[in-house]
């Protein structure tokens, strides 16, 4: 835990002084500001000749598609550069479990990104003093709860292929095309057109449909288990991976 | 403090080393002597637990590589050909970092220290990314000192530095080779020579000799060689260099010139200079040349006995080494 906790550590440090982190950052509080913007005047436009208050989602709905294809730049460096610079081979000699970098390196990421979660709360707290009686408090933790769950896994996914390559790049880009595929593997396999496991799987693995709960309100057991299978299985595989290493 | 036995790796089809055996001992500072590609960056590889070998055993400490690795590598310090340093950190965060990974309890004071030692006080809260070469490999070796290892493996610790440095480096791992175990590699012949109680000479994955470094020198400077530069065609003319006693062997070179080697301890050149002479060619050049590195090996694979080459079945005259280095007294 102590080892998994100094390489987090690290790792969430250097994200406050790394470029690829801080246009992360720009890009996201940016984009969000702007939907915030419109949104609002929307909800002004429409106030005129109907009663329409905006909800929290109107923050956290764009959130989930910004993030599928921000994390990739978050975690590309991850595992990638350690393995470029020749400092995998300083970790791989110190007396630390292989896990522990995995999990460490996932942890600080995620740290970074829930980081960067705690300052979009700035538009939650705004809209509830600008919409009468204030927001609906449960929407805005399920939806915050399910957003960290999603961007957990999704990073897990991340430092797990840049454990495979040392060019931050090539894990940019198949860590997004990993993601698209996830995300889009369901309009090949429309609802009710097939049956079996594989059908099932295909089914369920969207991360996006088992966010829709949290989104509307609701935290289901299933939908938490999804989370933390798909982050530990995700994290299991790095760790292979970086155990793979050894043997090439 | 190591023991490697029956040590192999394989690298797909390319075996880098091939079947090692040798030991170690606490407060003695083990030469790994080899050219680029000799299997000495993989053989401390395994050593530190970085991978496994494909067959053989190896223990430091007491304790196996591969199925008690963490225990290794708290007892390691290792210094990579690379110098592995995150250049976005400064000296004392990196050091910090590594004592948290290593547990140390006193880190602060154990920074401190490594920095001292390594002459590096001055610039722990510079940043990596700004140290020249010779400083980066310093905070690489205080690094691998922080822990108290007992047993220090430095790959090519010296290379790339300018000569002062390397002094500098040099006097420092003969320091901490007095109570410790060290295990360095180097392909600077010298270099071993000054460091080292004992040298293994590794070529093509296999220890070709294992020896102090002055026994080793002694060996391998024993013979010398001679270029030998006539006007005109040297034909015949090394058969009748062999016959001069101290002569060991001679051999025509591709560019017309000829080589030969004398036993150790003699100065046949003058001997040679009356054969060439009387025998009505025109001596232009007589030169020594050292012994490079891989004349080294050469010369040491030779002395396993081996069957001839067959290229240079038809210019070399005397080719079994063997039997004639036990003939130097000639008088």
């Amino acid at each position: 835990m102590r080892n998994i906790w100094t390489i987090a550590k690290r790792e969430y440090k250097l994200f406050f002084i790394s470029p690829v982190a801080y246009a992360v950052a720009f890009l996201f509080l940016i984009v969000m500001g702007w939907f915030f913007f419109s949104g609002m005047m929307e909800a002004i436009i429409n106030s005129a000749y109907q009663s329409y208050a905006p909800t929290v989602q109107m923050v956290i709905g764009p959130m989930v598609t910004l993030f599928l294809f921000t994390l990739p730049a978050v975690t590309m460096g991850s595992l990638a550069k350690e393995q470029s610079t020749g400092t995998m081979e300083l970790l791989l000699t110190s007396p630390i479990r292989d896990g522990e970098i995995v999990v460490g390196k996932w942890l600080g990421s995620f740290l970074f990104i829930l980081t960067l979660l705690a300052m979009t709360l700035v538009y939650p707290i705004a809209l509830n003093f600008l919409v009468q009686p204030g927001i609906d408090q449960g929407l805005m933790v399920a939806g915050y709860l399910g957003l960290a769950l999603m961007v957990g896994s999704l990073l897990a996914i991340g430092v797990a292929i840049s454990a495979l390559f040392s060019n931050q790049i090539v894990v940019f880009v198949v860590n997004l095309a990993i993601i698209l595929m996830i995300w889009l593997v369901r309009s090949v396999s429309p609802a009710g057109t097939g049956s079996g496991l594989g059908y099932e799987i295909l089914q369920n693995i969207n991360f996006i449909d088992h966010y829709i709960d949290f989104y509307r309100g609701t935290i289901s057991l299933s939908n938490l288990t999804y989370y933390f299978s798909l982050t530990g299985l995700a994290l299991l595989l790095g760790t292979v991976f970086v155990e793979s290493r050894r043997w090439r | 403090m190591i023991e490697v036995e029956g040590l192999t790796k394989d690298y797909g089809a390319r075996r880098a080393i091939d079947n090692l055996t040798f030991n170690a001992n606490q407060g003695e500072v083990l030469g790994f002597l080899g050219p680029n590609g000799a299997g000495k960056t993989t053989t401390m590889r395994i050593l530190t637990g970085f991978m496994p070998p494909t067959a053989g055993e190896a223990r430091v400490a007491g304790f196996d590589v591969v199925e008690q690795s963490l225990e290794v590598r708290k007892r390691i310090g290792y210094l990579p050909e690379t110098v592995p340093l995150y250049s976005d950190m400064t000296v004392y965060d990196y050091l910090k970092f590594m004592a948290d990974l290593r547990r140390l309890e006193n880190a602060e004071e154990r920074i401190d220290d490594v920095l001292e030692i390594v002459h590096m006080t001055d610039r722990a809260e510079g940043y990596i990314g700004n140290l020249s070469k010779g400083m980066r490999q310093r905070i690489g070796l205080a690094q691998a000192l922080l822990h108290h290892p007992d047993v220090l493996i430095l790959d090519e610790p010296t290379i790339g530095l300018d000569p002062a440095q390397i002094i500098e480096v040099r006097s420092l791992i003969k320091e901490i080779g007095r109570e410790r175990t060290v295990l360095l590699s180097t392909h600077i012949l010298s270099e071993a020579q000054q460091l080292c109680d004992r040298v293994l000479i590794i070529n093509k994955g296999k220890i070709v000799a294992e020896d102090t470094p002055e026994r080793l020198q002694a060996r391998l400077t024993g013979a010398q060689r001679v270029i030998l530069r006539i006007a005109g065609d040297p034909d015949g003319l090394a058969g009748m260099l062999t016959e001069i006693p101290g002569v060991l062997r001679a051999a025509e070179q591709i560019d017309g010139s000829l080589e030969f080697e004398s036993s150790p301890g003699e100065d046949v050149r003058p001997a040679v200079a009356r054969t060439v002479i009387g025998a009505g060619y025109d001596l232009l050049e007589m030169r020594p040349v050292g012994l490079s590195l891989e004349d080294i090996f050469m010369q040491l694979t030779r002395e396993e006995p081996e069957p001839p080459e067959v290229s240079d079945a038809g210019l070399e005259v005397a080719d079994d080494t063997t039997t004639d280095e036990k003939i130097p007294e000639s008088d």
